[in-house]
């Protein structure tokens, strides 16, 4: 009975608890898969939680203190969207941001749309969120999938291998980086041939038959875009039986932290991969970042750390950016928006949306029983993207 | 003119064990027909094939006329053949009108409707045949709380609801009370004779199986190993036998003193 | 060949790990006949004690030691949840049993994260069993070979103690006859105590057995559950042989089938079931002559059409609901409508459970079909909003009328099976199909027409659908074609016996829910936008039987209580916490003990009591027993 107590009073709350927006505050949404990928949205978190005090300590949004709202998804899109809605229609946020999973993000993207609320995508990678469903509302701060491929594909032109294999998760995500990776590989080096695929379900790889099969078709090299639990059985299974002996391995996103951690000891030898080596960049904006994320969480920042704290930094910038916070203004002063984040400064390119933030790639290995990237270069996300006057030609006509 | 119910040859076996084997029979509209026999002896497999729920492996029934094997029981019911269940069988979340009911829109070709109350249809003709069996003052009782004695009763209101030329059934009487028994029985017997029904029973009582079969068939082992009237299967030496184990005959006979 | 064979024995290893799981589940279900939803959570919670204890004790014996340990404990966990929730619950209709255990492995999932924290863990190779040993020039982790042997082992230890001790015996005397296994005077309590604890604890060590293969992580048990529940359904229920021929039999043709079709994981198990399910109604091992439990909805309590007083207060209910926009604010109404929305598609559930007796798994299966429907008429055809929502849910029928047909063949748990099958493989579909369904990317830009698209407009439109729906349904249970769906539900041989076509019928309304569940699906696509696989997911299938069982699956329209209850408990814990799952899981639990009857059949119960105070209750063992006779009749 007292449930239906709490219900029916939260109903109430609902109704009539339309908080006013108190005087001198900014209010923002922030949507993300909380309860559902915690060890993900955990770091990420911490970054946003760390720009905010850095933004807010420094004065705030010209004397106005900036309030992020977080709400959380449960990794579903249509949960996102009601989420959204709560943060617009009665938070009355100016604008909302966050997102993890790439069909979150183009719900979200849709509802900007709809809605007119400008939305800053924060981990989604899909290509299309700014490019074949890209709108006017929507931005996006984190390397695509496009832009990773590339850098992943340059360094890949490079090997003498020839005959290629690719694993990858059976969705969107794996299959259009899979075709982007393919496309520009190819271009490089028409002499490539894939003789093998494997889309395992998210979550539910067999590794053992899986790996067989790759290693049936006597690839020379092996493209992997599976992640978290998938990657070490992967690993596990395929260092076993030898899998990955002899053969080169490209592996996407396999250096960030949140995925190589877990691998320890185990973590191959010399896979090249894209990813966040936090323990050995020495740019200064790198290092100012590390030294407040460590004294203020006890922890090392994983590349969601960078997500979250670029995310707030680009939301502060941009309203400091004009002082018309309505979604037009916002709009309008995002395109071509200079932000500087660890990684250092980035442009949201005003053809497509889609911000400059590069990438770290470099090759696997096992140090003090962890594992770690070595031989890493910063690829700037500017020279992995199409042009702007190519990406422009992307996007939706309306 | 064709009897009500021919039955030839009838057969099936499971697994190579034979439950029933070459039973034939007639019986005429307007006559009650007991089947006994021991447990075991293929009563209820009989049954079950007479109204479609088993099919035979050989033989034929023939209901006027008509083959009704591989029919499915609905169809069986269809061509007028109403049945109750040793163990009875109606629906307890309904009333026991509705019981009723329902049985009566399925007659009426009306179970497929979309729209309308079913608890306001065929109310007046649900009521009548309650009142038949005398269960008119429990029209309205949950079906699930009933007495097994009126769930009885209610099971042969439901199934007179078709009009039906034959009645089958099996073990009328199991579970009730001596005297409700005889009620019912006699019940049964008068209604199948004001309404030319023809019905065949199975029966443990013997009681009830000399006071009001007409005509009466012992089924032993699968095989009919006698038929006639009442007396002549009572002095039926084979029969004796069978029944010596049991006592039944003796049970019988001492009872049926009693009641006179 | 050499390298099939190979491909053989890895998935021989997948196999064993699967059939551990499966086994305990098999168990549990065979003795108690409890739908153990939380069977994947003890899988995980396996995985995490025993990576805990190997990761503090290391060497041989700490290793194999420890997940030793784990499993004990774990077993010693399930005892207690069998004690302590499922005891109380044991004479409530069968679901609730499925619904408490679901609110358990909602609690497990956040309590995982609570104690071992949000990153996966990975725990130590198992001690001599880290190298690889050389089959035909290829390399086959020992492991797999450890794990090979230990499928038939298992197999055969529980062989050995079902058909060599006592308790063996006395299990499978109650696996054929509860009451005949009380009457010998054995405390039936501590036997189902016990076995529970068993299949508890081969699903400990099912999971404990993953940590040298895998990571531990708080999504491990959603990655097993369905499948375990396949392979024993393919296996035959109640049957730890046939779990074992199907664990083989589903892991070796997604071994085999991927090498041809690389993308068939994810849909091969229900392809399989599928087949099964169609072909050999009881599963392979499976024997078609278990004692059936009472239907879904067997109320003793006769329902009635609502009275006058009633008819105006549901009247003024949906005034009051009427006027919501008036004072309400839009995010306020986008719940609202969100709640309608879902209020339809459990009412629809409901009249398959409730009226039909036929509980569905998949139900979102048609909700997602109606919801994809309307994209697309929208996307492919340009149609407006009005004639995509008449549209849409035709795509929900089409599929209803095609999985249904062959649905109804079954029935109890192995129908819930199969209707879950094909969700799944509608899912599969919607999620592999992304030429035309856009994958998990989903559809977008599925908006209201312009009259409807403010939040107002569209709550009243979802308003008026909504009374609707749930007022045709509830004319159709009161219909004689109701009487007939409820009279095959009460007695199949009676309805059968008196001309009703059971399967025809069961059709009709498998077809009619599937329809109205379209219906909620095209309104929800365009009150969110946008379609996504995850429309005709499980979990969406598993909150409508959640709404119908709180609502009270004895009732005629419950599920509407149900619906509002749950999904407005669910939107609001989402909104103010991250530990949502962890609150709902325990109101659900405490909903089901406090509850058994679900809320409005509760209040029914007290309404009942009041009206006719000289306990009338005193038929209900009395009936309960007839209807116990019926059954064993049919």
């Amino acid at each position: 009975m007292k449930t239906m107590i709490g219900v029916a009073l939260a109903a109430t709350l609902l109704v009539t608890g339309m908080a006013k927006a108190q005087q001198g505050e900014i209010k923002v949404g922030e949507i993300n898969s909380y309860s559902a990928l915690p060890a993900f949205t955990d770091p990420y978190r911490k970054g946003m939680d760390l720009a905010l005090k850095q933004i807010n300590d420094a004065g705030g949004i010209k004397g106005k203190k900036l309030v992020i709202i977080s709400k959380d998804d449960g990794g579903k899109p249509g949960d996102a969207l009601t989420a959204a809605n709560e943060l617009v229609s009665r938070d009355g946020v100016v604008m909302i941001a966050g997102g993890f999973l790439s069909n979150v993000g183009l719900a979200l993207a849709d509802f900007a749309k709809q809605k007119k609320v400008p939305y800053i995508a924060a981990e989604p990678l899909t290509d299309a969120i700014v490019w074949s469903k890209g709108n006017d509302y929507t931005f996006r701060l984190r390397t695509s999938n496009y832009m990773q491929a590339a850098m992943l594909a340059e360094e890949a032109a490079k090997l003498p291998a020839k005959k290629w294999a690719t694993i990858a998760p059976n969705y969107e995500f794996g299959q259009s980086f899979v075709a982007v990776f393919k496309e520009l590989l190819t271009k490089k080096r028409p002499d490539v041939e894939f003789v093998a695929e494997q889309w395992p379900p998210l979550g539910k790889i067999d590794a053992g038959p899986v790996l067989q099969a790759i290693d049936a078709a006597k690839p020379d090299a092996i493209l992997n875009a599976t992640f978290a639990g998938d990657l070490v059985k992967l690993v596990r299974e395929g260092n076993t039986r030898g899998v990955f002996k002899d053969r080169a391995v490209v592996s996407y996103l396999t250096g960030e932290p949140e995925y190589l951690d877990p691998l320890k000891t185990e973590t191959p030898e010399g896979w090249i991969v894209s990813g966040y080596p936090w323990y050995g960049i020495n740019t200064p904006e790198h290092k100012a970042f590390l030294d407040a994320y460590q004294q203020l969480n006890k922890d090392y920042p994983r590349l969601g750390s960078i997500v979250g704290y670029s995310t707030v930094m680009s939301i502060a910038a941009v309203l400091k950016a004009t002082d018309d916070h309505n979604p037009d203004g916002i709009v309008k002063a995002m395109k071509g928006l200079k932000v500087d984040t660890p990684f250092g400064p980035i442009v949201y390119r005003a053809a497509d949306h889609q911000s400059t933030l590069g990438a770290y790639i470099g090759k696997t290995s096992v140090k003090d029983g962890k594992g770690v990237m070595v031989d890493y270069v910063f690829r700037a996300g500017a020279d992995y993207l199409p042009s702007e006057a190519d990406a422009a030609k992307l996007r939706p006509k309306d | 003119m064709s009897a009500l119910l021919q039955v030839e040859g009838l057969a099936k076996s499971y697994g190579g064990v034979h439950a029933v084997r070459g039973v034939s029979f007639a019986l005429d509209a307007g006559t009650i027909l007991a089947l006994i026999g021991p447990n075991g002896a293929g009563k209820s497999t009989c049954f079950n094939m007479l109204n479609g729920q088993i099919r035979p492996n050989a033989g034929s029934i023939k209901l006027e006329g008509q083959e009704i094997v591989g029919l499915p029981p609905r169809a069986v019911w269809r061509r007028g053949v109403g049945r109750t269940f040793q163990i009875t069988a109606t629906f307890p979340s309904m009333t026991v009108r509705e019981n009723v009911q329902v049985a009566l829109l399925s007659f009426h070709h009306k179970l497929w409707a979309m729209v309308g109350y079913a608890g306001a249809a065929h109310r007046p003709e649900a009521d009548r045949l309650l009142a038949l069996v005398g269960m008119e003052a429990q029209a309205e009782r949950p079906c699930g709380e009933l007495a097994y004695g009126d769930l009885k009763r209610l099971e042969l209101a439901i199934a007179l609801a078709n009009n039906p030329k034959l009645l089958l059934m099996d073990e009328p009487t199991a579970g009730m009370a001596p005297k409700e028994r005889v009620d019912l029985m006699r019940l049964t017997a008068k209604i199948a004779r004001e309404k030319g029904i023809g019905v065949l029973f199975t029966e443990h009582d013997m009681d009830v199986v000399f006071e009001h079969a007409d005509a009466v068939m012992v089924l032993n082992r699968g095989e009919l190993i006698a038929t006639g009237t009442p007396e002549q299967v009572r002095r039926d030496p084979q029969v004796r036998a069978i029944y010596l184990g049991e006592g039944l005959l003796y049970d019988a006979k001492h009872r049926e003193g009693s009641a006179a | 060949m050499e390298f099939l064979l190979v491909q053989a024995l890895s998935g021989l290893a997948s196999a064993a790990s699967l059939f551990l799981v499966a086994s305990g589940l098999s168990i549990i279900f065979g003795v108690m006949r409890i739908v153990n939803f939380a069977h994947g959570a003890f899988y995980m919670l396996g995985a995490y004690v025993a990576f805990t204890l190997t990761d503090r004790f290391a060497g041989p014996l700490g290793f194999w030691g420890g997940i030793l340990v784990a499993c004990l404990v774990v077993a010693a966990v399930g005892a207690l949840m069998e004690m302590l929730l499922l005891r109380r619950i044991y004479h409530a209709p069968e679901l609730f049993q499925l619904l408490a255990t679901f609110g358990v492995t909602l609690m497990v999932e956040d309590i995982v994260v609570l104690i071992w924290g949000a990153e996966d863990l990975m725990g130590p190779r198992a001690p001599g069993f880290t190298g690889a040993v050389t089959v035909f020039g290829r390399l086959v982790p020992s492991y797999d070979f450890l794990l090979i042997a230990l499928g038939p082992i298992v197999l055969g230890l529980l062989w050995l103690l079902f058909h060599g001790t006592r308790w063996g015996v006395l299990v499978r005397a109650a696996t054929q006859d509860r009451d005949m296994v009380a009457s010998l005077g054995v405390n039936q309590k501590w036997l189902f105590t016990s076995v529970f604890a068993l299949g508890v604890f081969l699903a400990a060590l099912g999971g404990a057995l993953q940590i040298p293969r895998t990571t531990v992580s708080h999504a491990m048990d959603l990655s097993i559950i369905v499948e375990v529940f396949v392979v024993v359904v393919i296996g035959g229920l109640g049957s730890v042989t046939g779990a074992f021929v199907a664990a083989i039999l589903v892991s070796e043709l997604n071994a085999f089938g991927i090498l041809v079709l690389p993308k068939i994981s994810m849909v091969m198990v229900f392809l399989v079931m599928a087949v099964v399910l169609v072909v050999r109604p009881w599963g392979l091992f499976g024997k078609p002559e278990g004692t059936p439990r009472a239907a879904a909805g067997l109320s003793i309590r006769p329902w009635r059409p609502m009275s006058a007083l009633e008819r105006m207060g549901v009247a003024v209910a949906i005034l009051v609901a009427a006027s919501l926009p008036v004072f309400a604010g839009n995010y306020a109404l986008s719940v609202g409508t969100e709640i309608l929305v879902f209020v339809l598609f459990a009412a629809s559930l409901h009249f398959l459970m409730t009226v039909g007796g036929l509980a569905s798994f998949g139900h979102a299966a048609y909700f997602g079909l109606g919801a994809y429907g309307a994209a697309f008429m929208v996307k492919f055809l340009g149609a407006p909003m009005e004639l995509a929502l008449l549209v849409g849910p035709l795509l929900g029928l089409a599929g209803a009328v095609l999985f249904g047909w062959f649905c109804v063949r079954l029935s109890g748990v192995y129908f819930a099976m199969l209707t879950l099958a094909f969700a799944q493989i509608a899912w599969s579909v919607a999620f592999q199909w992304v030429e035309v369904t856009g994958g998990d990317n989903g559809m977008l830009g599925i908006w209201p027409s312009k009259w409807a698209s403010s939040p107002q407009g569209f709550f009243w439109l979802t308003l008026a659908i909504v009374v609707i729906g749930v007022g045709v349904l509830r004319m159709l249970v009161f219909s004689p074609f109701g009487y007939g769906l409820r009279a095959a539900r009460d007695s199949t041989l009676r309805s059968e016996a008196i001309g009703i076509d059971r399967k025809s019928t069961q059709w009709a309304a498998f077809i009619v829910a599937g329809t109205f569940a379209g219906i909620a699906g095209a309104l929800f696509a365009f009150l969110k936008g946008s379609v996504f696989p995850e429309n005709l997911a499980i979990p969406t299938s598993v909150d409508g039987l959640v709404m119908v069982l709180l609502g009270g699956i004895e009732t005629v329209s419950g599920a509407v209580i149900g619906a509002i209850v749950y999904k407005a408990l669910a939107i609001w814990l989402m909104s103010k916490t991250e530990l949502s799952k962890l609150v709902l899981g325990g109101v659900i639990v405490v909903l089901v003990v406090a509850f058994p009857k679900g809320i409005v059949g509760f209040l029914e119960d007290l309404r009942h009591r009041r009206r006719r105070p000289p306990a009338p209750d005193g038929a209900g063992p009395e009936a309960a027993g007839y209807v116990a006779k019926v059954e064993a009749a049919e």
